[in-house]
Order: structure tokens, then C-alpha cells, then sequence
């Protein structure tokens, strides 16, 4: 195979490839359930109309989005500091400890304030669980994919410890927290438009979708309006020339792998303070992972992670009621397509570059001619 | 003397628990000398484990399992192979995708298959590898220290133990001392002199990736045949990795590698051993902390006290012809 054809327009190259890439993935889907014995077309009928069908349906949809944003901006973040932050699982569970703890620590007194010291509890916890990854990286050259996988399976079973004992309910048997103090959590969507007299079926759908959007904004102005954003994207493509224009390399490494950390620390946000209400073990349930999928399926970019996180939630909303009406379909095949959609859109990002060029050459030259 | 004897007890279950990290680890050393990094072995070794338990279940047979698990772990070596070299595709997330995607796939078709919740049943003695007992190992058994570390130690372990010891030479063996060895390892260092000296890098590095399949493909084959009895969810629970973190404290080599191995395997069969064992001053340590054991130990060492570690130049660098 030759060098990949020249450069396609952007709307193509940012829009196009990214959607025929998640179709070969849904069509290979399609395929293992039609292995599986079910019409393939039925089973993306249930999964669109799961996902959009009804009121809570779409809040479902983005209530998951929500996690793959903050999950898709950590993986960005470290990404765009020439790093892989597969640590996203463990700094999530440790963001949702952190914001437990604050919860706790402020809950009875003052609910409100203990929502805000809570979000950067989950921050901070999450920043914290990625600096010792970060700082081997960094000072002593330890292989941060490696590092982070630890990581994750030692948050998990800190976890696990935790919530079997110190922080387990009193006399409860489940390893989950008690509830949060009344008033310590984050409003959910349902409850905000029914202030404005506006009714919304029920869904876990909260202020952390606003959050994350946030999180969002802020990465793109950091990224691309900061004189340390640059830093890091310098640092990204090449550390050595970096070096030699002045740039703290390793400082450079730690901070953004720490922010990186913090993002994933605040997915917790999202799935606790928004709707669990307590702490419950492993409740990242791989949405850390999935976080790599998205944000190559987004491009790297802001604005592509926060759509390319609003597909994976319409796959998991969709998914768990195609999970719930097929009843050989379990929620492991909904791993299977995450899978796909990660090895299609993420790491071949180029599989249909040479038809679309050859298309797009011939259409473009009949233009001009 | 007690002591003794656990040490013993001890390093009979590392070895055991040793031979599918060794098998792995190997895969990994053969695919990143020659230029690509593979973080998919983890899935290989569920995907083979899953295969191995089905066909063994089906057919009865271990060997037939064991020729499932490498055949499967073989055409996911390959995908990733493709997506590695002809595609020039992010191979961190290649293999992420592949663990994802045989994580939810191996559960899925063992539910489909034999609707046990995501397990295939448990096998039947017949249909797995069974422990050998080696040649005079009864006679010996008397002898001191011969007796416990021939009879006790050595012997008594099933077939893809021994085949796992036997691969750290064989590896060896090719990468050092044949032709094939020396372009293998010149692919992984500098593409570019292979190339102009008119080899395909392409064919070398598909090589090698099939290689990685096969020993991967027995690493998973003995979690699920001779390890356990049968496939269960997850059941390669990040051996992978570790696997993947032994051979870089291995610095790319077989011995070392070996060694690397040995040691995470003994410190699994230590935390296995301390699990409910209340120590003095200590007291009994919560099972959530032993299980760390291992993966802390993983970050320890890679945190460099074992001096600086220096992979293949090329690893992780897709190759490109025209540049």
C-alpha cells in the first residue's frame, strides 16, 4: 500500500470518514447478531428507537453522553501531551471517592456549598490518582499505558476495601456507601424544566451534562487559546524540539496528564452525584475505556468529542433496551460493538480514504472540467 | 523446616501460575522486536482461553483446545497486524479495541453456545492438561532435597507448563541464532536498512505477529485447560499486562524476561497464600490489599530501580515505504 491519498476537504475528512467508519462498525455488529440467530435490521430498529423513541429514552441518551465526555476529554487532554491516560477507570473511581468524601464531610451542614466542594473533590481526587502515573512517566520514563492499568486495578480494589469497610452503609451488606445527605447532589434535568413549568419525563439526565459541556469549552480555549495549551501540543508532537525552545518537558507532562486525570475524576460527578446519591463499587463500568474511542472517533477535538460521546450514549441507551427486548442479545454485545466502533473508528481511521478520494476526485474533477 | 516447606509450596504454584504470563510475555517480546507494540495481548488470551474451554468442552479433547486457542489467538494477532502495518493505525488503541471487543464477544458466544451465563461448563479430566509426573519423580521422592525439588517442584505439572519453560530457549533460539531472528530484530531496531537491503519489513512483521498468535494462543489455552477447568468471564484479569510489564523489566529479552515472570508468578502465589493468614505485627491483611500485590509491584519496578530501559527503536512506529 502507498502513502494515504492527498487531503480531502474538511467536512469529508471530519464528518464523512467518521461515519462510514462507525457503519463497517455497525455492519461487523450486525453480523455477530445475525450469528447469534436475530434479524440484524430488527435489532437497530429497538436500538434507535432506545435511544430517541420517548422523552426518557433521550434523557437516557445524554445522561450517558455525559460520562463519555469527561471520559473523552481525559484521553484528549493526555493525548494532545503525546501520552496515552489508559487510567481513566481507576481516576474515575477515585473522583467518585473524593467527592463522596466531600459530600460527607459538608452534606449535613450545607448541602449546596458540599455540591461545589464536591466537584472539586472529584476533581482533585482524580488529578491525584493520575500524578504518580504522570510523575514516573515524566521523571523516570516508566511506560504510563502500564502504569494507568495498574492503577485502575489498584483503585479498584482500594475500592472494594473501602466499601466493605470503612465507608460500607452501617449494617448494610451491599459494598456501596449510604445515601448522600438530603440536598447533596446535582439537579436533574426533569426537575430544572419543571421550575419553568415545562414537563419532562423522568431520566437520570442532570447538570452534569452542563458541566461536562464546560469541561468541553474549557479544554478548546485551553488548548488553542493558551500559551500552555500550545506548550503542550508542542510537547505532543515533539518532545525534543519542545525541549529546545524552552518547554519544561516533564513539568509539562505531569500537569497535563494531572487535568487529564481530573476530567476523568469527574465522571463520577455524573453517575453519583447526579443519580446513585452514594458511592457503589465499580461504577465506571469500563466508561473510562470507552473514553479512547471516543475522543479518536472525535478527532481530538472539542467539539467532535461531544458528538462522538452523544453516539456511544444513543449505543449504550439503545443497546440496553435491545439488551432488554432480545433476549439472546446481553449487555457483553454492546462491549462487542464499543469494541468494534473503537478498532474501526479509532484505529483505522484511514480504511476508506483511498474509494472516498478516488470518489471524491472524480466527482470534484467532472466539477471543474 | 515449616518455612522450608512453604517456600516449596509457594514456588510450585508460581511455576504454574507462571507458564501463560511467560507464554504471553514472549508473544509480546516477539511482536514489539519487531516493531510493534502489542497491548492486545490481554484480549488473545481471553480470546484463546475461550476457544481453548469450548472446543475442549465440545470434542473432549485438550489438544484440540489447545489448536482452537491458537488458531483464534492467531487471527486477532493478524487483524492486528493489519491494522498495525497496512492500515499504520494507532496500535495502543488497535489493541485496546481488541480487548474490548473480546471482553463483551467471549461472554456473548458462551452464553449463545452453552447458556451458563457467560462460562462454558466446567471440564471433565479427560479434556484437560493434566498434571505429568516426570520420569523417577516416585522413585526420588524420598531423597533428601533432590526428592522435594525434583519430585515436589519439577514434576507434577501439566504439559503446557513445561511447554511454556521450554519456549523461553526456543525464542531464544530464533531471535539470536537464525537468520530469520537477526531480520527479526533488525525490523524492530531500523525498518528502513532492512528495507534497502530489499527484505519486506511487511512479511517480517507479519511473521512475527503470527508468531505472537501461536504463543499467546497456548497462554490462553493453559488459563482455561490446564490452570482452570474452563472459561470464565474475564478470567485473564489483567495477566496481559502484567505480562506486557515483565517483559519490559525483562528489557526485550527471553532469560530476563523469564525471570520477570517468575517473580510476578511468585508474588501472585503469595498473595493467594496470605489471603486470610493473620502476620505478626501486622495482623491479617484485608484481601483487597493482597490482590493489589502484584499490580503495585508492577509500578515499582517499572518505576525504573532496575536502571534504564531501552525498547526497539521502531517498536510502535508504523513503516512507511515512500517516505
Amino acid at each position: 500500500m502507498s502513502a494515504v491519498p492527498a487531503k480531502l476537504p474538511t467536512v469529508l475528512e471530519s464528518l464523512l470518514m467518521p461515519f462510514l467508519n462507525i457503519l463497517v462498525a455497525l455492519f461487523v455488529s450486525g453480523l455477530v447478531v445475525w450469528g447469534l440467530g436475530e434479524d440484524p435490521f430488527f435489532a437497530l430498529g429497538l436500538l434507535i428507537e432506545g435511544a430517541f423513541g420517548y422523552e426518557e429514552a433521550i434523557g437516557y441518551t445524554f445522561y450517558y453522553a455525559t460520562n463519555f465526555i469527561f471520559t473523552g476529554l481525559a484521553v484528549s487532554v493526555a493525548f494532545h501531551a503525546g501520552h496515552f491516560n489508559i487510567g481513566g477507570e481507576g481516576q474515575a473511581m477515585l473522583g467518585g471517592l473524593g467527592l463522596t468524601l466531600a459530600v460527607f464531610w459538608l452534606g449535613d451542614t450545607a448541602p449546596l456549598l458540599s455540591v461545589f466542594v464536591a466537584v472539586a473533590g472529584a476533581a482533585l481526587f482524580g488529578a491525584g490518582w493520575a500524578f504518580v502515573p504522570a510523575w514516573l512517566q515524566a521523571r523516570r520514563g516508566s511506560h504510563i499505558v502500564i502504569t494507568t492499568i495498574m492503577f485502575n486495578f489498584i483503585a479498584s480494589a482500594l475500592l472494594a476495601y473501602l466499601l466493605v469497610g470503612p465507608l460500607q452503609r452501617p449494617g448494610g451488606q451491599m459494598p456501596e456507601s449510604s445515601d448522600f445527605p438530603d440536598g447533596a447532589g446535582l439537579m436533574q434535568f426533569h426537575e430544572v424544566l419543571a421550575y419553568f413549568g415545562v414537563s419532562f419525563e423522568q431520566s437520570p439526565l442532570n447538570l452534569s451534562f452542563l458541566i461536562a459541556l464546560l469541561a468541553a469549552l474549557a479544554v478548546w480555549f485551553l488548548l488553542s487559546r493558551t500559551r500552555f495549551g500550545y506548550e503542550m501540543r508542542v510537547a505532543g508532537k515533539n518532545a525534543s524540539a519542545a525541549a529546545f525552545a524552552g518547554v519544561s518537558v516533564p513539568r509539562v507532562t505531569i500537569i497535563a496528564l494531572m487535568m487529564s486525570g481530573a476530567l476523568a475524576g469527574m465522571m463520577g460527578l455524573n453517575e453519583l452525584l447526579g443519580e446513585q446519591l452514594r458511592l457503589i463499587g465499580n461504577f465506571t463500568l469500563g466508561y473510562g475505556f470507552v473514553g479512547i474511542a471516543v475522543a479518536f472517533m472525535g478527532r481530538n477535538h472539542p467539539l467532535g468529542i461531544v458528538l462522538a460521546a452523544i453516539l456511544f450514549g444513543v449505543l449504550y441507551q439503545g443497546g440496553a433496551e435491545l439488551a432488554f427486548e432480545m433476549p439472546t442479545v446481553t449487555r457483553d454485545l454492546i462491549v462487542v460493538i464499543q469494541g468494534l466502533v473503537i478498532l474501526f473508528a479509532g484505529a483505522m481511521p484511514h480504511l476508506l480514504r483511498r474509494p472516498v478520494a478516488a470518489l471524491y476526485g472524480r466527482f470534484a474533477g467532472r466539477g471543474a472540467a | 523446616m515449616e518455612f522450608l516447606t512453604d517456600i516449596l509450596l509457594l514456588s510450585d504454584s508460581a511455576i504454574r501460575i507462571a507458564a501463560p504470563l511467560i507464554l504471553a510475555a514472549l508473544a509480546g517480546l516477539c511482536a514489539e522486536r519487531a516493531g510493534i507494540v502489542d497491548i492486545g495481548l490481554e484480549g488473545k488470551m481471553l480470546a484463546a482461553a475461550f476457544a481453548a474451554a469450548s472446543a475442549a468442552a465440545i470434542t473432549g479433547s485438550p489438544w484440540a483446545g489447545l489448536l482452537s486457542g491458537i488458531l483464534v489467538s492467531v487471527m486477532l494477532a493478524l487483524l492486528h497486524g493489519y491494522v498495525s502495518i497496512n492500515q499504520r493505525g494507532n496500535q495502543i488503541v488497535s489493541g485496546m479495541a481488541i480487548n474490548i471487543m473480546v471482553a463483551g464477544l467471549a461472554p456473548t458466544l458462551a452464553n449463545a453456545w452453552f447458556s451458563r451465563g457467560g462460562q462454558t461448563p466446567l471440564l471433565d479430566s479427560e479434556a484437560r492438561f493434566n498434571e505429568i509426573t516426570l520420569p523417577l519423580a516416585d522413585l526420588l521422592q524420598d531423597v533428601p532435597l533432590v526428592g522435594a525439588v525434583y519430585s515436589n517442584l519439577l514434576s507434577g505439572h501439566s504439559f503446557l507448563t513445561y511447554l511454556a519453560f521450554l519456549m523461553v530457549p526456543v525464542v531464544g533460539w530464533i531471535l539470536y541464532r537464525t537468520r530469520f531472528g537477526l531480520r527479526l530484530r533488525a525490523v524492530g531496531e531500523n525498518p528502513e536498512a532492512v528495507d534497502t537491503a530489499g527484505i519486506s519489513v511487511t512479511l517480517l512483521r507479519y511473521q512475527a505477529m503470527i508468531i505472537a498468535g501461536i504463543l499467546c494462543g497456548m497462554s490462553g489455552s493453559a488459563l482455561s485447560t490446564a490452570l482452570g477447568a474452563g472459561f470464565i468471564r474475564d478470567m485473564s484479569a489483567g495477566k496481559g499486562f502484567l505480562a506486557l510489564a515483565a517483559m519490559i523489566f525483562g528489557k526485550w529479552k527471553p532469560v530476563p524476561t523469564l525471570l520477570a515472570c517468575l517473580l510476578f508468578a511468585f508474588v501472585d502465589a503469595l498473595q493467594g497464600r496470605l489471603q486470610g493468614v493473620s502476620l505478626p505485627l501486622i495482623g491479617e491483611i484485608p484481601v483487597q490489599f493482597t490482590i493489589m500485590l502484584p499490580y503495585v509491584l508492577t509500578v515499582v519496578i517499572l518505576a525504573g530501580f532496575v536502571g534504564k530501559m531501552e525498547a526497539p527503536k521502531a517498536s510502535g512506529i508504523p513503516y512507511e515505504k515512500d517516505r
